[in-house]
């Protein structure tokens, strides 16, 4: 069974198309890039498919059911920059709130909950800040913070918004590390991406998306200079073309 | 002149300097600004009136318009530590510096016609007795003021209209031209304040916020250019004060209160009426683009599966409307629409793109 | 101390008391999350809207009763509320513009109505302008347990969704994509606020009390970095300018309640922006500092560390000039010493020559490690 399948999605902001008619299949399993310009809408796509943007048109099903059927299946990391990081919370808290699907409405968490938190900042690195206030972490902590909420989520498949944005190597190459392991377990990982020298490197599927699917698919397959000249424009440097074609 | 047409005359003018200023607070999203300078500029009015004991000293003005850019200033030094986001900080201040204007008045100058409701909304009815001299010319007291605050912000707005102008759409850029975003900013705010202190003594403290803001995001309802919006506004203000004016007289009320009534009324019209963004105008051309939109859609949806495997399953007329997530009935009048525009054809259950479709589909996803 | 006995003695007072007790508990309350949401402005356009709603509850019901005058206020806030959504959501208008034209047209109105209230010569008119600056002295004792029950309803929904809020004003994208109704969540979460604001109208007036809004939370924002005790400090700062300021209005003298409670709430607030612990101006002011020093105490540590590195002998003396020499431009090389001196990690040989001890020499090991 897909993973996820968007059928015929149509997205728009005031009777202006951000999206047009998305088809997407998405196998169970894999890492997957989404990528494309800016104002392409990456972001769209992610919020439309869980719900948080109604489309005008489309349909998007979870392992074969609606998102509000599986909900449960799904965890989401949202880009860094749309929260309050001065927010009067700790660490810890913010994980936990990864719980509070599962809880449902009212319910506190528990100690259990408190456990599997820590148990997902372990696997972050994290567990040393747990008590830390949100507003002392580094971009890259911040980043391995919401990974971790997203970990204790327990999902199947999972949607990253920009997981890579401002943070450093170190952590870069931690959280790949996080998502090859996800792979590994037989979950997916989705993500939007906008470093294309990497795409090759950390992805095995890529969605190139200019307000319609260019292409989808394993990378070998959708991420040639042809498709990528085709969602940037003339706009992508020469240089990424080179090197997207030689390898 | 007669009491009323003077009293008119004051509104309109009082109305017309405080929409200038009032245009770059709306532009600049810093309208709740003057909500904090106009009631601070009291207790820059008290102390002047303290140290000048009186409160027709002509240097009271601008010595009351120090506190307008001293609220400014505390409320940037608030926002400066980051301990405190910026609407917090104003929501702190000036109610502050405000309370020390009220307390004092209770305390040390209630024999002077600044009892709460003078402050709130001004005695514009009794500016008629107030008398002053200008050339020669018996006028009141305040239309004198106003007057001078008027031809004031009219001769900033045309010396530094270019620096205006590119500062508040452009700050980097004004930045890298050389004019300073800061002494643009406190140039401003003093204007504003002094604007403020000067309408205060007419129309009280949320009057001037209604009079600087409503007339201001009214013309902004029109245009996009800053030279009309600036007119609209101006003939917002004029429609207001004299509107406001009738109110008064025709239900016999308070004149402020009026005014900013009135304020409200004609950008509630504007609201609805205006060409373009108006709310009718937005609802007509929605309900316009929905078709199109729709339309739009269903030739993109056709042309992504023409000559695909799924084409049979795609684009067959009973079926579109699971597809696309629309209404049965919904589809069915689109696919109608679409016939009638010449964009689809149906051939046996099936629907197909004809070459102005095609051309439609195609040029919508090329941006 | 009259006062204080009073307060526990005169009927009037208690009464007074207990009411802007409850209002500073519950507008501190609330005001962290407009705070936190930075809806600090929406409260005081709220607070302004309110008034027509006073106003014309009264006309058209003919009665003072506060629960009647709490509904027409309650209604014209929401009423108000939504007027800014639809012209922020559906024009180009921005909130800012949208909050001032709502603040002061509604206002204006409510004053227009006042004044038709006196002219009319309705009766039990008097004391309507309370609602202007407030006057906690005007509270009955049936309207003080009247605003505690709203109050202890207004408090145990926000303890009943105490976790759906704090998702809300985190990260309400995530919270709608786990399953929970963030819209919904955000009208209860208003409405809420605008009950608070309604509570405290008849004692600190519209015109001041979206301060009771803002500030309390503020302060409260400085002195911790937990949500819960946050709201609770700013309940309690709430309560104590709330108590306070009525105490002080009703020594007589004519004041309003409303501006002696702001006036004590802002000065709660400088207080804490300036000497809170951690975040305060004068504490990360004062540790500035004392890193600074720290960081040359170190590095003169460092230099002799160095220098006794071509010694083989760690304790090995060196001369003041050389030392100065090294820490050019950093100055007062004589003070960090005798500041290292007196901590015991370096001892002076002769006057112009020092040399490390054994717990100096142990410092600038670990600095290194810590630091590389």
């Amino acid at each position: 069974m897909q993973a996820l399948e968007v059928t015929d999605l149509t997205v728009a902001y005031q009777e202006k198309p951000v999206l047009w008619d998305i088809d997407l299949d998405v196998p169970e399993g894999i890492l997957m890039a989404i990528v494309g310009p800016n104002g392409a809408g990456k972001t769209t796509l992610i919020k439309s498919i869980l719900g948080l943007i109604t489309p005008a048109a489309g349909n998007v099903l979870i392992y074969g059911k609606s998102y509000a059927a599986q909900r449960h299946l799904v965890g989401y990391v949202p880009q860094r920059g749309s929260v309050d990081w001065d927010f009067p919370t700790s660490v810890l808290d913010v994980v936990l709130m990864g719980r509070y699907g599962a809880l449902g409405w009212f319910k506190r968490p528990s100690a259990a909950d408190r456990q599997l938190a820590y148990d997902a900042l372990e696997k972050v690195g994290m567990v040393d800040y747990a008590s830390r206030q949100i507003s002392q972490l580094s971009g890259g902590q911040q980043q391995r913070t919401f990974l971790a909420r997203a970990l204790v989520q327990d999902a199947k498949l999972y949607f990253m918004d920009e997981p890579f944005q401002g943070v450093d190597a170190t952590t870069e190459r931690a959280i790949i590390e996080i998502l090859q392991n996800l792979r590994e377990q037989g979950k997916t990982v989705i993500a939007v991406h906008h470093d294309l020298q990497t795409v090759q490197e950390y992805f095995d599927w890529v969605t190139l998306l200019n307000v319609r699917r260019i292409a989808s698919g394993p990378v070998a397959e959708a991420f040639t200079p042809e498709k990528l000249r085709q969602a940037y424009g003339g706009r992508i440097a020469f240089l990424k073309e080179e090197k997207a074609a030689g390898d | 002149m007669s009491a009323s047409t003077e009293i008119l005359l004051i509104a309109i003018v009082t109305a017309v300097a405080c929409a200038i200023p009032g245009v770059f607070l709306v532009l600049r999203q810093m309208a709740m600004m003057s909500d904090a300078i106009s009631h601070t500029v009291l207790l820059g009015i008290v102390l002047g009136f303290f140290a000048f004991q009186s409160l027709d000293s002509p240097w009271l003005i601008p010595a009351a318009a120090i506190m307008g850019v001293i609220t400014v200033f505390l409320v940037e030094m608030f926002v400066n530590t980051r301990l405190v986001k910026e609407d917090a900080a104003i929501g702190i201040v000036f109610p502050a510096l405000f309370s020390i204007a009220v307390i004092l008045i209770s305390r040390y100058a209630s024999g002077v016609h600044l009892d709460s409701d003078a402050v709130l909304l001004g005695q514009l009815e009794f500016a008629f007795f107030d008398r002053s001299q200008l050339f020669g010319l018996d006028i009141a007291h305040a239309l004198k003021v106003m007057g001078i605050i008027l031809i004031l912000n009219v001769i900033l707005l045309l010396l530094f209209y270019k620096e205006l102008k590119i500062s508040t759409f452009d700050a980097g850029l004004a930045a890298a031209l050389g004019f300073s975003p800061v002494l643009i900013h406190y140039g401003l705010m003093m204007m504003v304040s002094i604007t403020a202190v000067g309408a205060f003594d007419a129309v009280g403290s949320i009057l001037v916020v209604a009079l600087m803001i409503a007339p201001a995001a009214t013309g902004w309802l029109f245009t996009d250019r800053l030279d009309r919006m600036l007119i609209y506004a101006v003939v917002a203000a004029v429609l207001s004060a004299v509107g406001g004016f009738a109110m008064a007289i025709w239900f016999d009320t308070n004149m402020g209160g009026s005014m900013a009534t009135m304020c409200g009324v004609v950008f509630i019209i504007a609201l609805l009426t205006a060409p373009d963004r108006g709310l009718i105008a937005v609802a007509l051309r929605r309900m316009r683009q929905r078709w199109e939109f729709s339309q739009t859609m269903l030739a993109i949806h056709l042309l992504n599966h023409e000559g695909t495997d799924a084409e049979e399953d795609e684009c067959r007329v009973d079926h579109l409307w699971e597809h696309l997530r629309w209404q049965p009935d919904f589809a069915e009048q689109v696919i109608r629409y679409a016939e009638g525009h010449g964009v689809v054809r149906r051939q046996r259950g099936i629907l197909n793109l004809t070459d102005e479709g095609r051309a439609i589909a195609e040029k919508a996803m090329v941006r | 101390m009259d006062l204080f006995l009073e307060l526990f003695t005169d009927y009037t007072l208690r009464t007074v008391a207990l009411g802007t007790a409850v209002l500073g508990i519950v507008s501190g309350a609330l005001g962290t999350y407009a705070v936190l949401r930075r809806q600090s402005l929406l409260g005081d356009a709220m607070s302004h809207a309110a008034l027509p709603g006073v106003v014309l509850a009264f006309i058209i019901t003919g009665s003072r009763e506060p629960l009647v005058l709490l509904i027409g206020a309650g209604i014209a806030g929401i009423i108000g509320t939504l007027f800014m959504l639809l012209i922020t959501r559906y024009t180009r208008i921005r909130e800012d513009s949208a909050l001032g034209i709502i603040l002061s047209v509604f206002f204006g109105f409510g004053l227009i109505l006042l004044q038709v209230v006196e002219r009319l010569g309705l009766p039990n008119r008097a004391g309507l302008n309370v609602f202007l600056f407030g006057q906690a002295a005007t509270l009955l004792f049936r309207d003080v347990v009247l605003m505690a029950i709203i109050s202890l309803l207004v408090i145990s929904i926000v303890i009943l969704f105490w976790k759906e809020f704090k998702l809300l004003s985190f990260d309400s994208d995530f919270g709608a994509s786990i399953g929970f109704n963030m819209v919904w969540l955000d009208i209860l979460l208003i409405s809420l606020l605008v009950v608070a604001i309604v509570i405290g109208l008849q004692a600190v007036g519209v015109v001041l009390m979206s301060a009771m809004i803002v500030a309390p939370a503020a302060a409260a924002r400085q002195w911790t970095d937990s949500l819960s005790i946050m709201m609770i400090l700013s309940a309690i700062f709430g309560a104590i300018s709330g108590i306070s300021g009525a105490i002080i209005s009703s020594t007589g003298a004519g004041l309003s309640t409303g501006p002696v409670v702001v006036l004590v709430i802002s000065t709660i607030v400088l207080f804490s922006v300036l000497f809170a612990t951690k975040r305060g101006v004068v504490w990360s002011w004062y540790s500035r500092l004392r890193r600074q020093r720290m960081l040359i105490l170190e590095s003169v540590l460092n230099n002799m560390l160095k220098l006794a590195e071509q010694h083989d002998d760690p304790t090995h003396p060196h001369a003041l000039v050389v030392l100065e020499a090294m820490n050019h431009g950093q100055g007062g090389v004589k003070n960090t010493l005798s500041e290292l001196i007196k901590r015991g990690w370096v001892v002076q040989i002769d006057p112009t020559h020092f040399s490390l001890t054994a717990a100096g020499i142990e410092e600038a090991e670990t600095f290194l490690l810590q630091n590389n």
